[in-house]
């Protein structure tokens, strides 16, 4: 059973309807906003716990549980909400039509979550290419400060909230949430250790937690209509409704929002027109964004598209960006150009990202040729096991799974490569022995 | 010791390079009439927040004021004593973020995504459409008429519109080898395409009928 | 504390400490490159990883809190595969062009790819060349080399205060520098070279002019400022061709000031390095028994009341004492260390040291900083400074004296003379009030504030106004004087000044002596001295006072001779040979020595051993070499003067230029490159910006 209109959340998804506040209220925001403020902040959490939401901006963290690890009472420093609008994975456009289609869920969300984290004050860090979304959200806040929606007793809740955006200026990195924090106070984006982590020392050294847009804009209307409507979505630990973004080769290129735990099949047939080519044309799909491993077909053909089933198949939900690939398509390139991305993106702090980013990058460069030994596809491999798991944030991580995932099902795909290269030109380079390094 | 190694190590492109950069800035009036409301967002203390919000501002005023959208070396010293920064901070910050032009461009800037969704979906053919309508051979170049500076940049998050192609701030989508010549002919002529998709399709739903949102209350 | 396990050993380590300090505790070395314990922690390069029971991936351990229970391995597979890891990736990028590397044989990155790495590379790909960067002319640069640490940069933003250094681009196309390609606005510089981990800033007046392993190493101390940083001269033959600072965290932690640093090359440059005899009008070379008979035949004809001595700033001890006992031995009492006319009150100790001490300026909570520019005139204890200041803990700084000064730290500027001094004493500025409510606050008086008309009057000043504010307590003292060279304070507790009767530089200047000795002494105008007077110059550089001489006696350096200083704080240390004197000079004392017995009043000391006793029998501080009592103040009673008696001129700083303020480095083509690029007001005129 698809999901029907009536339960989606992102009723203007795809901007049918003007974004103002008159036309948002018509569709329900901001509805009761104070009444769900009144029941509490020990509510609100409660009800975000039991509503099963996992963060959509990649990780899956549950929502309700990062919100109470800020401090129940402030110790005189301010707590802060900031909403990751960094919308930058590859393959990810969902927040972009969450923030120029309904901004106002995004608003009312802001207040629900700030009020239920202690957070007066909260900031939208949106990324710097996303101009013209920007300016749509400025004067959605505009209109709700108008309205006495923000501010002072916002929402004639009794509750204070200030909402600011902040837009970056061209990095993927700022979507890591301590870079973000970084960026947000001037510095360059580069991820913190952790510990400390933002709940108890985040922006300007006070209690904060990011969460991303997407997880945000669901909370008022997970409030309003309860906790066990959203859990009824999904599978257990999977509950919800997601925005999906199906794209590459696919017929009809869209965002959909779906039931959590959709089959791939079912989603790239019922919304994107299916395969181009059919079915059996295709090659392989990125479920989650560009950072999460590619699954071939075969495992295409039944997976679900939640956090679990693709954990399972050793891949991930990830920001749920499905990048079709069909027969005609390179994988080799395909990967060897998120490597560039990855390469491109390293904030350059830690020693492996840095430096192997670029190595892996370049090797991919020469698979994608085949100019390169068959004993390279296993350094290849070393390498990117030892960039894994050795840096301060998970950049390097999702830099290297495209390639592992690639060697994982495609390594007889490379091996050709290097041999046709081999029999075009002969052996790729002298086998000198190598100096020592 | 005058000169050395190190001191003359500045060579011939650095030169160039001291050239362009202007002598002088200071915001201008409009500039300053936004300074404020973006000051006001921060705390007192923490003015350097502002730092990225007031580089917008010094890229706009030059594109206002030269055509070419970038931030020179004194608009960061500038941008550095308003928030109370050491200058290299400016200067860090500057030179992270890609957006920040830290050289002058074209009046029009081709940023063409380059990333996997675009380039399963043709953005090669819209990059070899920028060099064939503007006569630029390579990515990081500037037209011989000045008009067009072409850059390939990483993922726009547009990926269900793709290929994607940002033309200063503006996204448009859904292009082709054609329509991105066509768009820029029609950015040569002094015109400005409404951004968006290029086929005419409604934002991100799928092309042709919906699937979804056939039903929903509002207006 | 907090029970952790590393490799099997148990260790207890205090709650707030990192697992890399407990892993040392428990005997464990751990790689590292960006951790430096006196830097904030980056935790970037990621050599140091360690595993972490139960963790999925290594953690860094220079970052990493510890916690009750922790069971931390150093030596598993995870934590080898991670170290070979980050080693190969360091140096996939690496010129390794060690061969050529001054940073060759003292290098993190060669050692520890030697100790960690592999023994082969698998990168194919074309190496990253990276632009050599201008940070001015101490620092050379090679930034190919450079493995991003940023230790450059906290080292120039937290210990310099000096944020010029960053990191611009992002990613592999990261490249530390200014950006601007400008000299490092620092006194500190040098400091980077010892700091950065492989080659890529290293010394540039020292490029390629030996390897480590050639290089003669003898532990010493400083006398270029009076901070007494403890150092380390690297010789090779006859030549001093490097100085580096030796740990002391009471002293210098692990930093030197570049005229300490950069200056050697004075040392082989105008250099008195035979006796010179003035005959009909000239000077002319001589031998030493000629040297000394020329002396002898005036000296022995004056009466001891004609005959005067001075002593300079760079003197050591030994030799100071020596012609204390020679002066004594003719009947003089005309004895002076002031050449800058300080009126310094020599009677009690407290009165003239800087007695906090400067490792206690770090619990000091208000300081009051009156006619001193302490970043130039002891930029080690300067640091010192800043290192309190952004300690956390509020630490307020009050300043008078000129304007245009950039401490490195924020201080109010309450004045520019003895005005604000006044104010202060009467309680009328507001900042009197900030120093009594503190629980430890300090005065630093430069000596320049008492180089003047009214010194004694400021001096008596600054004592009442610590007295005032509560500096002065049994178990704190907070009144401080800054000295500016190595030997000033040695003197003073020599008792080298007027003695019972005798003249002071100034009367010895105006005509009351007819022969006058200087030991070194070269901080004055020469042509103050009256041309009847008679001028034995002893030294070691021809300098501006012994173009004056009738006789001039080649002495040795402080790198050329066994000493003893005394630096600001009162601490007695050693200094050792590292290189022979120059030609046909000799040990100050010995010189002395000499020509007592020439002329028949051989001072009681045949070696050194004698000389030391006699040292301690002048002053017993001389037997404490190293170690530095922690005074407190309880005996409020002041030095000489009358704090009304002050005048009202401003305040005029001592030093005017950092890199050319003694004799050797006035000889020193690197400092005179210095001082051509800063200019003498270049740090200056940043503060004002």
């Amino acid at each position: 059973m698809a999901l029907s209109d009536k339960d989606r959340i992102f009723t203007n998804l795809y901007g049918l309807q003007p974004w103002s506040l008159h036309a948002a209220r018509r569709r329900g925001a901001w509805d009761g906003t104070a009444a769900l403020i009144a029941r509490g902040r020990d509510w609100v959490v409660e009800e975000v716990k039991n509503s099963g939401l996992r963060g959509r901006g990649g990780a899956g963290f549950p929502t309700g549980l990062k919100w109470s690890f800020m401090p129940k009472q402030s110790d005189g420093r301010p707590h802060y909400l900031v909403v990751n609008a960094d919308e930058s994975e590859p393959g990810t456009c969902k927040d972009r039509d969450i923030i120029r289609h309904d901004p106002h869920l995004l608003i009312e969300g802001c207040l629900l979550a700030g009020f239920a984290m202690g957070a007066n004050t909260g900031y939208i860090y949106i990324r710097g290419e996303y101009y013209n979304e920007s300016v749509v959200l400025e004067a959605a806040i505009r209109e709700a400060y108008e309205a006495g929606l923000l501010g002072r007793n916002a929402a004639r809740s009794g509750w204070d909230f200030d909402l600011y955006v902040h837009r970056g200026a061209g990095a993927y990195i700022c979507g890591e949430e301590t870079a973000l924090i970084e960026s947000l106070e001037g510095k360059k984006g580069m991820p913190r250790l952790k510990p400390p982590f933002p709940a108890a020392v985040g922006l300007y050294g006070c209690p904060t937690t990011v969460n991303n847009v997407e997880t945000i804009a669901v909370v008022p209307t997970i409030l309003r209509r309860g906790a066990a409507w959203f859990a009824g979505f999904g599978r257990p630990k999977n509950s919800g409704t997601k925005i999906f973004c199906i794209q590459g080769h696919v017929n009809r290129p869209c965002n959909v929002e779906e039931e959590m735990s959709i089959p791939l099949r079912e989603l790239i047939e019922r919304h994107a027109g299916g395969v181009r080519g059919g079915w059996d044309n295709l090659l392989a799909v990125i479920p989650g964004g560009s950072s999460t491993p590619l699954i071939p077909k075969h495992v295409c053909d039944d997976v679900l598209m939640d956090f679990d089933a693709l954990r399972d198949v050793k891949s991930g939900l990830g920001t749920a960006g499905v990048i079709v690939m069909d027969r005609s398509t390179d994988v080799i390139k395909a990967i060897a150009r998120l490597s560039k991305f990855y390469k491109h993106e390293s904030c350059g702090q830690c020693t492996p990202c840095r430096e192997g980013m670029g190595w892996v990058w370049r090797v991919m460069e020469r698979m994608v040729e085949g100019r390169a030994e068959i004993e390279e596809i296993d350094v290849l491999e070393e390498v990117t096991r030892r960039i894994e798991g050795h840096t301060i944030c998970a950049l390097a991580d999702g830099g290297v799974w495209p390639v592992q995932g690639l060697i994982r099902h495609f390594r007889p795909l490379m091996e050709e490569r290097i041999a046709a290269y081999r029999a075009r030109h002969g052996s790729p380079q002298p086998a000198l022995p190598m100096a020592a390094e | 010791m005058s000169g050395g190694e190190n001191g003359g190590a500045t060579h011939a492109v650095d030169e160039a390079e001291r050239r362009e950069q202007p002598a002088h800035f200071a915001f201008d009036e409009e500039s300053e009439r936004r300074i404020p409301d973006i000051l006001a967002r921060y705390p007192e203390a923490k003015r350097a927040s502002a730092v990225i919000p007031l580089l917008w501002l010094v890229q706009d005023q030059m594109r206002r004021q030269t055509g070419s959208a970038w931030v020179p070396k004194v608009a960061m010293d500038v941008v550095a004593a308003r928030l109370g920064m050491a200058p290299i901070r400016v200067y860090e910050v500057a030179t992270f973020y890609f957006m920040f032009n830290t050289r002058p461009i074209g009046r029009y800037h081709l940023q063409v995504c380059g990333t996997t969704p675009c380039m399963l979906r043709g953005s090669e053919e819209v990059a070899r459409a920028c060099r064939d309508a503007t006569g630029i051979k390579a990515y990081g170049e500037t037209s011989a008429d000045g008009m067009f500076t072409l850059t390939e940049v990483e993922c726009l998050g547009a990926c269900v519109n793709a290929p994607v192609l940002q033309v200063d701030l503006d996204y448009y989508e859904d292009l082709d080898y054609e329509s991105t010549v066509r768009l820029i002919e029609s950015l040569r002529r002094g015109e400005r395409p409404k951004p968006g998709s290029v086929t005419g399709r409604q934002a991100s739903a799928p092309a042709g009928e919906r699937t979804t949102l056939l039903d929903v209350p509002g207006e | 504390m907090a029970k952790v396990t590393v490799d099997g050993i148990e260790v207890e380590v205090p709650n707030g400490a990192t697992v890399l300090q407990a892993c040392e505790a428990a005997g464990k070395e751990i790689p590292r490159f960006c951790y430096h314990e006196r830097l904030s922690i980056a935790g970037n390069c990621r050599m140091c990883l360690v595993e972490l029971e139960k963790a999925p991936k290594p953690i860094a351990s220079c970052a990493y809190p510890v916690a009750d229970g922790m069971v931390i391995r150093t030596d598993s597979p995870m934590v080898r595969n991670a170290r070979r890891g980050v080693m190969e990736f360091l140096l996939i990028n690496h010129p390794l062009d060690c061969p050529i590397c001054d940073q060759g044989g003292e290098c993190d990155l060669q050692d520890q790819a030697y100790a960690y790495g592999m023994d082969r590379s698998r990168f194919r790909e074309a190496k990253r060349s990276v632009k050599d960067k201008y940070v001015g002319p101490l620092i050379k640069t090679i930034m190919t080399r450079c493995i991003h640490c940023t230790r450059c940069i906290r080292f120039s933003q937290e210990v310099a205060g000096v944020p010029e250094l960053g990191a611009t681009g992002r990613g592999e196309a990261m490249e530390v520098g200014t950006y601007v390609e400008q000299a490092l606005h620092t006194e500190l510089s040098g400091n980077l070279i010892d700091i950065c981990p492989v080659g890529a800033l290293t010394s540039r007046p020292y490029a390629y002019v030996s390897r480590p392993w050639e290089l003669r190493k003898t532990d010493s101390v400083d006398v270029l400022d009076a901070v007494g940083c403890n150092i380390r001269v690297d010789s090779r033959g006859p030549e001093v061709l490097r100085i580096l600072p030796r740990t002391n965290d009471e002293v210098n932690e692990e930093w030197l000031g570049d005229r300490s640093r950069f200056a050697i090359d004075g040392l082989k440059r105008r250099r008195l390095d035979r006796p010179w005899v003035r005959k009909d009008g000239r000077l002319a070379p001589a031998t030493w028994p000629e040297a000394f008979a020329a002396i002898a035949r005036r000296l022995t004809a004056l009466p001891g009341h004609r005959i005067g001595a001075v002593a300079g700033d760079l003197a050591d001890a030994e030799a100071i004492i020596a012609l204390k006992d020679l002066m004594a031995a003719l009947g003089s009492a005309n004895l002076d260390c002031r050449q800058d006319g300080a009126a310094l009150d020599a009677s009690r100790r407290d009165f003239y040291l800087f007695n906090t001490s400067i490792a206690g300026i770090e619990e000091a909570d208000a300081l009051l900083i009156v006619g001193s520019n302490p970043r130039v005139e002891a930029p080690v204890l300067n640091a010192r400074i800043r290192k309190r200041a952004i300690a956390g803990k509020p630490f307020p700084v009050g300043y008078i004296g000129p304007r245009v000064v950039n401490l490195t730290y924020p201080a109010d500027h309450l004045g520019e003379g003895p005005a604000a001094l006044r104010a202060l004493l009467g309680g009328a500025h507001p900042f009197a009030e900030t120093l009594r409510k503190a629980e430890r606050p300090m005065l630093i008086l430069g000596r320049g504030a008492v180089a003047r008309a009214d010194g004694a009057a400021v001096l008596a000043a600054a004592w009442r106004l610590a007295v005032e504010t509560g500096m002065l307590k049994p178990d704190w003292h907070g009144f401080n004087l800054l000295h500016l060279f190595g030997g000033q304070v040695g003197a003073l507790d020599l008792g080298f000044v007027p003695g019972e009767g005798g003249k002071d530089l100034a009367a010895m200047l105006a005509g009351d002596v007819d022969a006058l000795w200087l030991l070194g002494a070269d901080g004055f105008d020469p042509a103050r001295i009256p041309p009847s007077t008679f001028v034995i110059y002893q030294g070691h550089h021809g300098d501006r006072a012994a173009a004056r001489a009738d006789v001039i006696l080649p002495g040795a350096a402080y790198t050329e001779k066994d000493g003893t200083y005394v630096n600001t704080e009162g601490r007695v240390q050693r200094g050792y040979l590292a290189v022979h004197p120059p030609g046909e000079a000799r040990e100050d004392w010995r010189i002395i020595r000499a020509f007592s017995e020439g002329i028949g009043r051989r001072l009681p000391y045949d070696d050194l051993a004698g000389l030391r006793a006699r040292l301690v029998e002048a002053n017993p501080v001389f037997g404490t070499v190293g170690t530095l009592e922690r005074r407190g103040g309880a005996d409020l009673r002041g030095p000489a003067g009358d704090p009304a008696a002050m005048g009202e001129s401003p305040f005029v700083l001592p030093i005017a230029n950092y890199y050319q303020a003694d004799a050797i480095s006035r000889a020193s083509d690197t400092m005179a490159e210095c001082a051509r690029v800063y200019g003498s007001g270049a740090h200056a005129r940043l503060a004002a910006e």
